[in-house]
């Protein structure tokens, strides 16, 4: 399907948004994220990672101290749940922006075949991708379906409204299955921090919102071809 | 610590006495705390106590549960009638025990008969509501067997309430603490039964050692099976390692008829496994998903973009030939 279009159409299909654009340089410089998605997403990291530290303060007595850092154990309690609707609510805000760009196509299959290389950095052997990887894409989704799962068993084991809106042994299995999924989504987590940070160069895309054209080039060159060809160039800032 | 420790109880009978006595156990009797993996062995072993209680002779009076009101100050509020004789409907934060009625027709002889049990904390010797607790010292049990809540350390995250085969604790909508019997660890401390065998007309309810108690039982059977009740039997669920508050039961074969005591409590395997495995197996992946991010991004070496990327970058920009768009289908 991507092939005929690109005959009809030299224009690649690199999932690219229309808030994206590129700066001719030198560099080049190429918008990746508007401010509100950007703030955004900090506030999906900033409440992820505090759901992170008060869920596991719960989770192990060896890190129940952790519950000084929300003002003890009730407070602990308390935050939790409702850092959770802030999280479910911003990150699905995102996700309405971004799922169409992070539909499965045929180049992710190629990608996690080769995911030898990917981790060896030899792009080079890979196939142009658009604005996600399936790597990012793993990610998106992952996040995505253990958010819903985090928020309909949290909300089955919150007490404080919900205690007594389900028998015991639906509880049971809802912190079971509260603590599996959290445990997951914290290593989806580490696993999205830490690829940010190996590929360098990506961090700025959460603060500047931009990356380098080289960046672009780079890892996802199906999507800055799109966006060139789209002639969408601005000049310099 | 005034003055000579109060002797171990082993009746609720005795009056109290007129001077003051030291406690005769304390924190350092604990044999578990809740969220706690390295509590110090207790240095001596209390006697199991045990509250023994005899179904087949409860009236249905409920002086049991006034007395427990009256010594925890409970204050319950007034309820509403709703043609039932349970009142309150339902233990609850307020009210530690409770008297349920159940009206149960024996198919053997076609007699109904009026099942009261009193309902309550079984403290269980594999409490499971401390199994579930994630607060350092929020739920502890003593080398007698008393299972207590510590209020001051719950957080009322309400995981006893999941963690409890008997479905007992309740947590507080005014101050979010989990609340249930306590055994009257304040009485028996001070030489003192709890406050519901003192109080019980019929004696019914008794209260002594353990051992005493389940031989006052086997007295009990005997007499209840002389008397046509051939499957009476003592209550005491091994499935929990056995419990220090324990039924006479006429009809022990079936528990459940008595408003729903359950025939074979044990922790649900789903809390074992929430407890257990979960937090085994989790620690161990996110540990591994860190500390190997960690080393790879110490020893590994970084995804740099090169100076070409940027060159063909620019050159795309500005129209000049670049490498063109490969195939989707390479070889592999
Ligand atoms: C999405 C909405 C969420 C809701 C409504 C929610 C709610 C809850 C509730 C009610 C509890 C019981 C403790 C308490 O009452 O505070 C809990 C425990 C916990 N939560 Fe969440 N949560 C959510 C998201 C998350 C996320 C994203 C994580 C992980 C990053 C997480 C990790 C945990 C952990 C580890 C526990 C302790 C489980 C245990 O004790 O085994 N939660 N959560
Ligand atoms: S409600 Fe209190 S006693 Fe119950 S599990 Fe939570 S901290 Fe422990
Ligand atoms: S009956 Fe429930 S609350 Fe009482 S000791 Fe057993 S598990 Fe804990
Ligand atoms: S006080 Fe004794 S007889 Fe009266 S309801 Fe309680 S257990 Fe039954």
């Amino acid at each position: 399907m991507n092939q005929n279009r690109m005959s009809q159409n030299t224009i690649p299909d690199g999932s690219a948004q229309p808030s994206d654009a590129v700066h001719s340089g030198p560099p080049v410089t190429v918008n990746r994220y508007g401010p509100l998605q950007r703030l955004n997403h900090w506030i999906t990291a900033t409440s992820l990672i505090l759901l992170a530290l008060s869920g596991l303060a719960l989770f192990t007595p060896a890190l129940f101290f952790l519950t000084g850092l929300f003002g003890g154990g009730q407070n602990t309690r308390l935050l939790h749940p409702w850092i959770g609707v802030v999280l479910f609510v911003s990150f699905f805000i995102f996700f309405f922006q971004l799922w169409r760009a992070n539909l499965p196509e045929r180049t992710d299959v190629v990608w996690v075949k080769r995911i030898g290389d990917v981790v060896a950095g030899h792009e080079e052997r890979l196939p142009e991708l658009g604005k996600y990887n399936a790597g990012q894409k793993f990610i998106f989704w992952g996040m995505t379906g253990l958010i819903l799962v985090l928020i309909a068993s949290g909300i089955l084991i919150w007490d404080q409204y919900f205690g007594e809106a389900t028998p015991i042994d639906v509880r049971r299995v809802a912190v079971l299955v509260h603590s599996i999924a959290a445990v997951l989504i914290i290593c989806i987590f580490i696993l999205h921090v830490y690829a940010a940070f190996w590929t360098r160069g990506t961090l700025s895309a959460m603060t500047r919102g931009t990356v380098t054209g080289g960046w672009a080039w780079r890892h996802h060159r199906k999507w800055l071809r799109q966006l060139v060809g789209r002639r969408r160039i601005d000049p310099a800032k | 610590m005034s003055g000579t420790m109060a002797e171990q109880p082993r009746t609720a009978v005795s009056n109290p006495p007129v001077r003051a006595l030291a406690a005769n156990f304390g924190p350092q009797d604990l044999l578990r705390r809740s969220a706690t993996s390295s509590l110090p062995a207790p240095q001596r072993q209390l006697t199991a106590v045990a509250k023994l209680i005899d179904v087949s002779k409860c009236i249905g009076c409920k002086a049991c549960q006034s007395a427990c009101v009256e010594w925890n100050d409970t204050n319950p509020a007034i309820g509403v009638n709703t043609g039932v004789y349970e009142n309150p409907h339902d233990l609850t934060e307020d009210m530690f025990t409770l008297m349920r009625f159940s009206e149960w027709v024996n198919p053997e002889t076609n007699n109904l008969e009026w099942l009261i049990r009193k309902d309550g904390c079984m403290h269980c010797a594999d409490p499971g509501c401390l199994k579930a607790c994630p607060a350092p010292g929020a739920i502890v049990q003593y080398t007698n067997g008393i299972v207590d809540f510590i209020h001051d350390n719950c957080i009322g995250c309400g995981y006893c309430v999941k963690g409890c085969p008997f479905n007992i604790p309740r947590i507080s909508r005014a101050d979010h603490r989990a609340y249930k019997c306590t055994l009257c660890s304040d009485r028996v401390a001070v030489g003192q039964g709890p406050a519901c065998a003192k109080a019980c007309p019929t004696q019914a309810i008794v209260f002594g050692t353990k051992e005493d108690m389940t031989r006052h039982a086997q007295e009990r059977i005997t007499d209840l099976k002389s008397r046509g009740f051939a499957n009476a039997g003592l209550y005491d669920p091994p499935g929990v390692g056995g419990t220090h508050v324990m039924y006479v039961l006429h009809h022990a074969d079936q528990p459940g008829i008595y408003s729903g005591l359950p025939e074979n409590p044990r922790i649900s395997p789903l809390v074992e496994t929430w407890k257990g495995m979960t937090k085994y197996v989790g620690l161990a992946v996110m540990g591994f998903a860190a500390v190997g991010s960690l080393m790879h991004g110490i020893f590994g070496r970084a995804n740099r973009v090169s100076r070409e990327d940027e060159e063909n970058a620019e050159k795309l920009v500005e129209g000049r030939p670049v490498p063109p768009p490969d195939s989707e289908e390479r070889p592999g």
